[in-house]
């Protein structure tokens, strides 16, 4: 088969442009061959190259003292101690979840896990963070909004019953995450996978093509034509040249991911691997291109020896092939058999196809002919940068006049309106699909504020979060950043963690809009800054630009992956209220933060601005709320976030496993309205619980610490009664709550599906 | 006395198995590679849960033609004791071992989290430690775990007290809402007419250690290793 020839229209149908392609003919000295082409449009493109955001994201705090491994490599790993490490990474796998909610879910999962365990980790918990868009529309909704929520439910059950199928098959606990909701995301939902894998600190594996002469050995699945041009569109040309060229889904096996991991880490024990990295976006081009940039050395690969499962594919669909469960090894040049001796065992294709050189350079043989031969750097180093332009929002108007009912009986209504609605509601039609417990390590499972794992044979262990919040991002991108980095700092405490660092997932709509640009600078200013006073450094993550269909973009979502470190497992804390007649007491102090909260959204009312935060307070709640973990004091210990005290509250009397509901009696006071006493949203906020002998050095410990405490009331009774300076306002049965938050989510999805889903 | 974990490409609870044999209730054991034909040295198996070969056909369906289970079939003729968790239980009624089937569970959806599940017999090796009617709160994590088996069977197994297990309320009461995946008769466990050979779809091994909730599974364990221990003393 002859190559197309190189025209404008090839070129552009690549997503390259004028500039671009005038710089690899620079780069390369001469027109590029057809493989070429593909080979730069894959690495130049947004999703590889980080063109818009490089930028942007070199101003993120990456260093500290536990980061053994920043952004650069497939995961960033982080010294826990004793002679362990902990590596971990969040990934998006939005687009692909859109166009084929299950398989795009799947195979997400899929490549984090072999991103964590090509470092020479074994995955041990994943966590998902998900969005989607509205799952029901009020009565009166005009009849193409009901299609909308009724094709959102859809993209839900697929994506959760893929991000389930893959983790649950192949053997790591799903053990927390987040789902949210929102009208931008119905059409473009996200779909973000994080996996955290432990290995020890002298045995980890970089993604190198060292040693001359070493061989590149491709494992794993056979290269199939799915998923070529993941990242750029085909052209009209294109397909009608070959209608076997046109991309198609990628299907995730997670049994062959599975044998994969085991045959990897085993010969990674055995010592015979120099380096190793996933063919992830990109495959087989990135795959060897990085691993031959990390190194300074070339990679020469004989195409026809690729394992394939189609016949007659070209060098260019080989090189550009996105097939999952494959990895590319380059190993000691003694010891091949004793690889492809393990590979066996595991029925594994292993093959070796090339070797390292030390001319820089990728070169790409077909039949002993080059057809690809282009510096490593070119496609790695010398990627094009983008500064793009950025354009603040217009200066936003004051605040509406907000008109709210202060009765009693309307604020009881917004509780209980809260309570069901999707963003507070149980998750447990979500988690319980997904295998929580395999590995038996998962201390605190799906539910609280942060998940836990112990580490065998240690009294440690490592908390986990995920979290973002897009109403704050979009209504202040830099502050909303910063609250969001506080927040999963502040889960990760009331779980009993001491945050240690994080990953982060940035989606946005298209960078090429000056006012996205704008939300992503500004959020990566509000980044940097928390991570600073958290101490808590970026150690990789992922960018998904282009969230937008229809020109309608996504709010600024930008997800924090934070992990801590649990010094004595006999000091881990869950959200919930364990016994009656104890002390309930706040940590921090509650302002007018109705902004952007989720009780102004839920009954449908404007507003400007977000919560205020200030760093160093929020620094002072977190250490008294650990400090009183550690020294065994208190009993329960809940942020306060979406939906203020009162959601909390509601949140810590719940019943959870092997445990019956507590009720509560509180009593709120001050000078504020009580609709900001009971749903403002105030940072800076833990609800704990203590019995009555260790009250007085719970507030003494709080007084230390500069943090006000304020003991509300006692736990204890079948219902949540909450008064306001002495006069009642709630009061309801926890049951009869607790049912409606349960059954919110479960009622809503197993509603019959409509045909035109 | 020494145990038996097997280890079928795509098992994912066989490290969890081995940890609580060796860690918790501290007996020998090693991993059995599925390639494996020959389990003389050995007085327990076990078959761990998790997906073998991908279970992408039918649970179990391909890994009653590993090699291992020849010898699992030999081993258990002879009286020998094997303990099938979840996938092993579904492998266990593919060979035949098991009478029935483990169907899609009623919802359609694989669900993960704790349930009750009450004894109903002590007149196992797995188990002896065990009063009749206590229940026991272990987790489940599968997708077929729905028990089905013709009426015949099902009366074979009610008259020959072989339904070791079933799912229960926390006070012990059989009821449709404590059945978790539409299994008949509530059945979460059997065992075969000479009661060496017990299937369960709960995994006892994630409920072993107090830090994890529920320590209540551990007892299967142990009464597993009180039968080798009567076994050793009286040969």
């Amino acid at each position: 088969m002859k190559d197309p020839e190189i025209t404008p229209e090839l070129i552009a149908s690549h997503g390259l442009n004028q500039e671009e392609y005038a710089r690899i003919i620079q780069l390369i000295g001469r027109i590029p061959t057809f493989t070429e082409l593909g080979i730069f449009s894959v690495m130049w493109s947004e999703h590889c190259s980080y063109k818009s955001s490089k930028v942007h994201l070199r101003r993120l705090p990456t260093k500290g003292d536990c980061v053994l491994q920043g952004p650069g490599e497939n995961a960033g790993i982080i010294d826990i101690g004793g002679g362990l490490a902990a590596a971990f990474k969040i990934e998006s796998h939005n687009h692909p979840s859109f166009i084929e909610p299950y398989q795009g879910a799947a195979t997400g999962v899929g490549g984090i896990l072999r991103d964590i365990f090509t470092m020479g980790a074994r995955p041990v918990a994943a966590m998902n963070s998900l969005h989607f868009g509205p799952l029901s529309v009020s009565d009166c909704a005009a009849a193409d909004e009901a299609v909308i929520a009724a094709r959102n439910r859809s993209i839900m059950r697929g994506v959760v019953k893929g991000v389930g199928d893959y983790g649950n098959s192949f053997g790591v606990p799903t053990v927390g995450g987040e789902v949210k909701f929102g009208d931008c995301y119905s059409k473009n939902p996200l779909v973000n996978a994080f996996t955290l894998g432990l290995m020890r600190k002298d045995q980890i594996f970089y993604g190198r093509a060292a040693g001359v002469g070493n061989p590149v050995i491709y494992v794993g699945a056979k290269t199939g034509r799915d998923g070529i041009h993941g990242a750029t569109m085909a052209s009209e040309e294109f397909d009608d040249q070959s209608q076997s060229k046109r991309p198609t889904v990628q299907v995730g096996d997670p049994f062959l991911e599975k044998l994969l991991l085991e045959a990897c880490l085993e010969v990674m024990r055995a010592g015979a691997v120099v380096g190793i990295q996933d063919m992830g976006a990109a495959g087989l081009t990135s795959s060897s291109c990085e691993m031959g940039g990390r190194a300074g050395t070339g990679v020469e690969i004989e195409i026809d020896l690729v394992p394939q499962r189609e016949t007659r594919m070209t060098p260019y669909e080989i090189m550009l092939s996105e097939s999952q469960e494959r990895m590319l090894i380059v190993a000691d040049a003694g010891r091949v058999r004793e690889v492809l001796d393990v590979f066996k065992k595991w029925e594994l294709d292993a093959v070796v196809i090339g070797h390292v050189t030390s001319d820089g350079l990728l070169r790409v043989k077909k039949n002993s002919k080059v057809v690809a031969e282009i510096p490593n750097a070119a496609l790695t180093d010398s990627a094009p940068v983008y500064n793009r332009p950025i354009a603040a929002p217009d200066a936003s108007s004051a605040p509406p006049a907000i008109d709210l009912d202060p009765s009693p009986a309307a604020l009881e209504q917004s509780f209980r309106q809260l309570i069901a609605s999707p963003a507070i509601a149980s998750k447990e039609w979500v988690y319980e699909q997904y295998d929580h417990m395999v590995r038996t390590n998962t201390v605190v499972m799906p539910g609280s504020d942060a998940a836990v794992i112990r580490i065998k044979e240690t009294r440690r262990g490592l908390a986990m979060t995920l979290d973002s919040n897009a109403r704050y991002c979009n209504a202040d991108p830099r502050a909303g950043a910063r609250l969001v980095v506080a927040e999963a700092c502040r889960n990760l405490v009331c779980s009993g963690g001491r945050p240690l660092a994080l990953t982060n997932c940035l989606n946005f709509a298209s960078p090429e809009r000056p006012k996205v640009m704008y939300q992503f600078s500004e959020t990566i200013t509000g980044m940097a800054e928390a991570c600073e006073a958290f101490s808590t450094p970026v150690t990789g993550g992922n960018v998904s630009f282009y969230n937008e269909t229809e020109g309608r973009g996504i709010f600024p979502t930008p997800v924090i992956g934070m992990v801590g470190i649990v010094e004595d497992m006999h000091r881990v804390t869950t959200q919930w209220f364990k016994n009656d007649d104890r002390a309930i007491v706040l940590l921090g102090e509650t302002h007018n933060d109705l902004a952007a909260s989720l009780h102004l959204e839920v009954i449908g009312k404007p507003s400007t601005g977000v919560p205020m935060l200030d760093l160093s307070r929020e620094r002072a709640v977190q250490e008294t709320c650990l400090k009183m973990i550690q020294d065994g004091l208190i009993e329960s210990a809940h942020d306060c976030s979406d939906g203020g005290i009162a959601i909390a509250l509601a949140e810590c009397c719940f019943s959870s496993y092997r445990r019956d509901s507590v009720g509560c009696d509180v009593d709120l006071t001050g000078e504020l309205p009580a609709i900001a006493l009971l749903f403002s949203e105030s940072p800076s906020r833990i609800i704990v619980s203590a019995e009555s002998q260790n009250l007085d050095r719970v507030l003494e410990i709080a007084r230390n610490n500069g943090v006000i405490a304020s003991v509300l009331g006692r736990t204890g009774g079948k219902s949540i009664r909450i008064t306001i300076n002495g006069d009642p306002v709630i009061d309801v049965l926890v049951h009869e709550i607790e049912q409606a938050w349960r059954a919110s989510i479960s009622c809503l999805m197993e509603v019959p599906s409509l045909a035109t889903t | 006395m020494k145990f038996g974990v097997v280890v079928f490409p795509g098992s994912n609870c066989d490290h969890d198995t081995y940890h609580v044999i060796s860690k918790v209730i501290g007996q020998p054991v090693d991993f059995i590679w599925h390639r494996q034909d020959n389990l003389s040295d050995y007085d327990a198996i076990i078959l761990p849960g998790g997906f073998a070969y991908g279970d992408y056909l039918r649970t179990g369906a391909i890994a009653r033609f590993s090699p291992v289970m020849g010898a699992v079939k030999q081993f258990a003729s002879r009286g020998g004791i094997v303990l099938g968790i979840c996938n092993g239980f579904q492998i266990l009624c593919e060979a035949g071992l098991l009478p029935g089937a483990l169907l899609r569970n009623d919802k359609l959806k694989f669900v993960c989290k704790h349930v009750n599940i009450r004894v109903e017999t002590t007149d196992t090796p797995f188990t002896l430690r065990c009063q009749r009617g206590q229940t026991l709160s272990v987790p489940i994590a599968h997708g077929d775990g729905n028990y089905f088996c013709d009426e015949q069977t099902l009366d074979e197994l009610r008259r020959e007290n072989r339904i070791i297990f079933r799912y229960s309320d926390a006070r012990g009461l059989i009821t449709p809402e404590a059945n978790p995946n539409g299994s008949l008769d509530s059945i979460a466990g059997i065992c075969n007419r000479e009661r060496n050979v017990l299937g369960l779809m709960p995994h006892p091994e994630r409920a072993s250690e107090e830090i994890l909730s529920s320590a209540d599974g551990r007892i299967i364990f142990y009464s597993l290793a009180d039968t080798l221990a009567e076994l050793a003393k009286a040969s």
